[in-house]
């Protein structure tokens, strides 16, 4: 390369390595709140009003559940992190284990939040619902043959008819540790085996839907909020919900949750900022989403509350106690051969 | 006089060497292992847990997923290789042999899929040729609903995705042999009577071999590391398996057990490139041999190389381009309107840096190693460089968490000795995020560079040194402007990479740093496509650049001779 | 003092698990030029490379120019050497032109003393004004006249050339290699030049060494090494030799041969072509089995009642033909050569 290139390409190597040796010297800044979120909602407006209600600056560092609280163990002391935020209970659980959280001690969380999407210690708090439930193709099934089970889908008139989620995916995994939770290892696996046998497995929700909607299959189980996202986009939208289990144990409600961390820079800013979220801030947190929100005492938004419901019963296991079933989850789908 | 003053006449009875010397001869095998050893401890850390195996899990796997994903996987990496193999030689081979309409535009065009990230590739061709996409969505309404189409989400939609996007390596380098010294020889045997087909496959490709060898064993290696792409596809790879295992049951052990056969995958694709590469030494240095005299295509057979070139360009790059464009203009005139365009300068500026960085760093350690052989004999250097290639065999993450383990294990053992690191180095600054992404991608800078230096003949390098050079001078003023083409390939293979990289940056990134490909994993991850689409064209431009420029100088080069 | 350029004692090298170099002693007188001969794979090219310092030997000695530098445990690199190089071909350095490649030995030097030094190697290698040019744009010969006024601007103590005419054509070659030699002469610069090439060989060479299987066979003046060969291998190496067996009366079909003290059974007489007179006659004891036209007159092979092999020259004028007989008699002054039976 000419020599004009070549000084180019050294000035900008100069000065980032003269920025890079600057960050090295940085840490966190006093009074701003670092979350690390498995949430990848771009810019969420629950926290922007929450910034300029409290003049409280917000920073995140989004990733997934797993690697973020990897990386949280790895940094240990030396984190800047204040809190922990997943889309699923299991990290949080497993983080809870680890002893990353600080056990927080609140009225405010304790009264918004029921207690089976909470940690007994208190050491995390579901921020949000994410019902996994039966989505169906409303042009093609007549309401008489719509499942009502999870269980339904492993039968053997449901052959080719169903698409699941693959099992590298983390909803998979807790919807099958909340049967196992539920139901004992080997009835679950049982389950599970039907459902290899009969299912299309997908890598996305969306495309699950589609597919639905395409004709590949007439059932699925999706996220609820997947589906909020395509009817409101297309009203019209052939594929409809039904919660499950409603006459036996609930359908399984996954959360979206956090906890303040034990090594946190600004603990009660971070609890601060958690009650809000469960309480006033609730709506703002959930229906960007359209998820449901955990306080009974908070509305759902009017999409899902008109096309969904506005009640369901919901699987009470605690959380964290199908949490913790996960890596039992992930074996009982390769015993199954569920891809 | 210097340093280098030759000896004479000194009438003593020892050999008179200085310490210079004996630091030179040191130095280069020294300096390559200390090298390589910053690449390989860390991932050491993690694979570390195999020499005390969770045999449960091992034996849990085998009975159920193991076997299936070595299946997969060894279809997959056959598959690609030859796809990548045969796709990338005859392009190359085309373009440098022929003339024909478009052939010289065609030259530099065909390296664009470099460019294109493969999950973004994955991402496009699952939402318009899935089942679920407009193709077969139209298909369907045309020909009936159980009309046959082919499965895209399949091990064969994945081969035909990857060999799509990483051809281009093995084009890159081809061309650049051909440019540089495979031509001479192909005139030789045409004007000894070979005809062309015959002068290709008996002189040139023997000679090419290098080349095609480090390219296949690089795409061998994105491959098998990747974890993104191969699930949109529903294929099942013992990568694919780490993931689950790690994030699924989070067992970091076990999974780390599960890399190292990952690991094992890798050594035996670089044995193997080592084997085909053969003993390589010769070649006429640049500029003083001709390159192939092209020969005019006419009439349908220009037409029919034309048609040729640009389908695949069309597959691999304008066509999921559009696509992207497309669904930026839909987001743009939708209500959301045009994204931030700080936040877009941001994150594009930290793509830039990472990129420039990553690349100077990865450019000077292979320029060292692949002097290394050279004024060193012995078997060091090149065990050195072999090892250094370990880092790109390793997918991402597990290449970030060692990153993380060591530089803290080193803060640990600083802080006891009373040093200790400013805040945290691993992820609180751009080190450790360079020092992970210069492992990960040592290796394609260091595989071109090694191929450019094999063509500098040990007549060059002897002479230079018996007129009193030292290795350093001879580096700097003979080696690197010499195999300056491959210097600058290694450079923007590294930055391409870089630019594109997503898991690594997920994890070591300091708060608050997004890069582009960040920005549009988090948007693709929620199957937001449109709102990825922008961010992802940034990449695509973004990544354009180096590529634009290195084909342009190669088909410079190329004319030149 | 005159330093002794070269001295190898002992020099031992296995290369590639083989023995290239098995033993080699060997000194230089100064301003000698040393031509190194022998088949491919004797190790002329490894004992060069190791001289040039490329290559470590195992055991034995080597003085450069009045210094130790390898003793078979230490080394001393290339560019401590003060030899200078010139290869076959591919040694120029293609980015930099002619003036450049010359002067790259010189960077020492003030520029005013390079230019000037360079422009005193270009007029001795007959390049005046090819400064500018770049190698590409040169002939193989004007390669090599560069890649020899590189390596001699350094005022190097001793040159080493590995087979440097060996891609050129034969006019070329000759009018090279004389070149060469007289620009030796004219620096009084000792050389080594390693050559597969005997008639270039005897051109050149002060002395000529003949190697074999890594060990030399006979060092001595292009004479010694042609007329009187130590061996029938170093006979049959430096030209066309026929080998005639000794009868027990010490005579040979050439007549009787002085055996100084040699017993005939362990003996064959050598001859060159040029000292046997060929007489047709029908009744003779060789008959004429292959000729062949070399322009100036007939190299022909006989064979010789009893199966002996013999080769000879005749003028143009004499035009021999396949199946002619014909009596040998051996050239008024010539010599046969009494060379030990191996």
């Amino acid at each position: 390369m000419n020599s004009t290139t070549l000084r180019l390409v050294l000035f900008g190597f100069a000065a980032s390595v003269g920025s890079l040796l600057l960050s090295a010297c940085g840490t966190d800044s006093e009074g701003t709140i670092q979350i690390y979120t498995g949430r990848h909602y771009d810019l969420e407006a629950a926290f922007e009003a929450f910034e300029s209600e409290f003049g409280i600056d917000i920073e995140f560092l989004e990733g997934s559940d797993a690697e973020l609280r990897e990386r949280l163990q790895a940094e240990g002391d030396d984190s800047s992190a204040d809190i922990y935020m997943t889309v699923d209970a299991g990290n949080l659980a497993t983080a809870a284990e680890q002893g990353l959280f600080a056990s927080l001690d609140s009225p405010v969380l304790d009264a918004a939040i029921p207690a089976e999407l909470r940690d007994p210690g208190g050491s995390w708090y579901a921020l949000s619902a994410r019902v996994r439930t039966i989505v169906y193709s409303t042009e093609r099934l007549a309401p008489d043959d719509i499942p009502t089970t999870y269980e339904e889908l492993a039968e053997p008139q449901w052959k080719d008819r169903v698409c699941l989620r693959t099992s590298s995916n983390t909803y998979t995994q807790s919807l099958v540790a909340s049967l196992i939770a539920n139901l004992g290892y080997d009835a679950t696996l049982e389950v599970a085996n039907g459902w290899a046998d009969n299912a299309h497995i997908m890598a996305k929700d969306g495309i699950l839907l589609d597919s639905i909607r395409d004709g590949r299959c007439d059932v699925g189980i999706a996220n609820h909020y997947y589906l909020a996202r395509k009817l409101a986009e297309d009203p019209d939208y052939p594929v409809g919900l039904v919660w499950a289990n409603q006459n036996d144990r609930g359908v399984h409600v996954n959360l979206s949750g956090a906890g303040v961390l034990a090594n946190a820079d600004d603990p009660e800013l971070a609890q601060q900022l958690l009650e809000w979220l469960a309480t006033d801030g609730q709506n703002l947190f959930v229906d960007g989403n359209n998820e449901y929100p955990v306080n009974p005492d908070v509305a759902p938004e009017t999409l899902i509350a008109t096309e969904f419901g506005v009640t369901f019963e919901g699987d009470r296991t605690n959380a964290s106690e199908w949490g913790l079933l996960n890596a039992e989850a992930v074996r009982l789908l390769d015993e199954a051969g569920y891809e | 006089m210097t340093a280098s003053a030759p000896v004479t006449e000194t009438g003593s009875d020892r050999v008179e060497t200085t310490a210079a010397d004996r630091a030179s001869r040191r130095g280069w095998p020294g300096g390559a292992l200390v090298l390589a050893a910053l690449v390989v401890v860390p991932i050491g850390f993690l694979a570390i847990g195999i020499l005390d195996p969770e045999t449960e899990v091992w034996r849990q796997q085998w009975d159920t997923r193991l076997p299936g994903q070595l299946v997969d996987t060894a279809v997959l990496l056959v598959g690609v290789s030859f796809g990548a193999l045969f796709l990338g030689s005859s392009l190359a081979w085309l373009v440098s042999a022929y003339r024909f309409p478009g052939s010289k535009a065609f030259g530099w065009l065909l390296v664009a899929p470099l460019a294109m990230p493969s999950y973004v590739l994955g991402f496009v061709t699952m939402s318009v040729f899935g089942f679920t996409g407009p193709v077969q969505n139209q298909w369907r309404d045309w020909f009936g609903r159980d009309t046959w189409f082919p499965e895209v989400e399949s091990i064969g939609g994945a081969i035909v995705v990857f060999t799509l996007v990483l051809y281009p390596y093995v084009f890159l380098l081809a061309r650049a042999a051909l440019a540089d010294q495979a031509g001479s020889a192909y005139n030789v045997a045409r004007s000894l009577g070979a005809g062309p087909l015959e002068a290709a496959r008996r002189v040139v490709i023997p000679m090419l071999r290098p080349a095609l060898a480090a390219g296949v064993a690089v795409v061998m290696m994105e491959t098998i590391t990747d974890f993104a792409t191969v699930q949109y596809f529903g294929v099942d790879t013992v990568t694919v398996g780490v993931f689950r295992i790690w994030r699924g049951t989070f067992d970091r052990d076990a999974a780390s057990e599960f890399a190292t056969l990952v690991l094992v995958v890798a050594l035996m694709i670089i044995g193997l490139e080592r084997i085909m590469r053969g003993r390589a030494r010769f070649g006429e240095a640049a500029g003083a041999a001709a390159g192939l005299g092209p020969r005019r295509l006419e009439g349908g057979r220009a037409w029919a190389a034309f048609a040729v070139c640009g389908i695949v360009l069309l597959l691999a790059f304008l066509a999921p381009t559009l696509q992207l464009v497309s669904w930026a203009f839909q987001e743009i005139t939708g209500p959301r309107g045009t994204p931030n365009t700080e936040r877009f300068l941001e994150f594009l500026g930290n793509s830039l840096q990472l990129a420039l960085l990553t690349a100077v760093v990865c450019v000077l350690a292979s320029i060292f190693i692949a002097n290394g052989s050279r004024f060193v004999s012995g078997r060091t250097t090149g065990l050195a460089a072999r090892l250094t290639a370990v880092g790109y065999a390793v997918p991402g993450p597990v290449v970030a968490m060692g990153v993380v383990l060591s530089l803290v294990a080193l803060d640990d053992v600083l802080e006891g000795i009373g040093l200790g690191l400013p805040g945290t180095v691993a992820t609180g600054s751009l080190v450790g995020l360079v020092y992970a992404y210069s492992i990960r991608f040592l290796a394609p800078g260091l595989n071109a560079i090694e191929a450019g230096m094999a063509q500098v003949p040990e007549e060059i390098t002897a002479s230079a040194r018996s007129l009193g050079a030292r290795p350093a001078t001879i580096v700097r003023r003979i080696h690197t402007p010499l195999a300056r083409t491959s210097v600058a390939t290694g450079a923007v293979l590294v930055a391409v990479d870089a630019l594109k990289e997503l898991p690594i940056a997920l994890l070591l990134r300091p708060i608050g740093f997004n890069t582009l490909p960040i920005w549009t994993f988090n948007l693709a991850t929620e199957s937001r496509f449109e709102q990825a689409a922008l961010p992802a064209l940034a990449i695509i431009v973004v990544a354009m650049i180096p590529v634009a420029l290195l084909s342009r100088r190669l088909s410079r080069g190329a004319e030149r001779a | 003092m005159t330093v002794t350029p070269l001295r190898l004692d002992a020099v031992v090298k296995t290369y590639e698990d083989v023995l290239a170099v098995n033993g080699v002693h060997l000194e230089l007188a100064p301003g000698e030029l040393l031509a190194l001969v022998g088949p491919s794979g004797c190790g002329k090219s490894t004992l060069l490379r190791s001289i040039a310092g490329l290559v470590a030997i195992d055991t034995g000695t080597i003085h450069l120019a009045g210094a130790l530098v390898d003793d078979g445990r230490d080394h001393l690199p290339p560019e401590r050497r003060a030899a200078g190089l010139v290869f076959q071909e591919h040694a120029l350095f293609p980015h930099l032109t002619v003036a450049d490649n010359i002067g790259f030995g010189l960077r020492d030097l003030r520029t005013d003393q390079r230019q000037t030094r360079i422009d005193e190697l270009l007029e001795l290698v007959d390049l005046a004004g090819f400064g500018d040019r770049f190698p590409h744009e040169l002939s193989g010969g004007e390669r090599q006249r560069v890649a020899l006024a590189r390596a001699l601007a350094p005022s190097p103590a001793l040159m080493l050339f590995d087979e440097p005419f060996a891609s050129l054509d034969h006019n070329l070659r000759i009018k090279l290699r004389h070149d060469v030699a007289a620009a030796l002469k004219a620096t009084g610069t000792p050389a080594v030049f390693v050559t597969h090439d005997q008639q270039e060989a005897l051109a050149i060479g002060d002395r000529i060494a003949v190697m074999r299987n890594g060990r030399i066979r006979q060092l001595g003046t292009p004479a010694e090494v042609y007329h009187q060969p130590v061996d029938d291998f170093v006979a049959a190496f430096m030209g066309t030799a026929s080998f005639l067996p000794i009868a027990n009366d010490a005579t040979t079909v050439l007549g009787p041969i002085d055996l100084d003290g040699a017993a005939p059974a362990d003996a064959v007489a050598m001859v060159r072509p040029d000292d046997i007179v060929f007489t047709a006659s029908a009744t003779g004891e060789a008959e004429i089995v292959g000729a062949a036209y070399h322009g100036s007159g007939w190299h022909l092979h006989a064979r010789v009642h009893d199966g002996v092999d013999v080769y000879f020259t005749v003028g143009h004028l004499d035009a021999p033909a396949v199946g002619d007989r014909g009596t040998l008699a051996l050239t008024p002054g010539h010599c046969q050569v009494v060379v030990p039976r191996r």
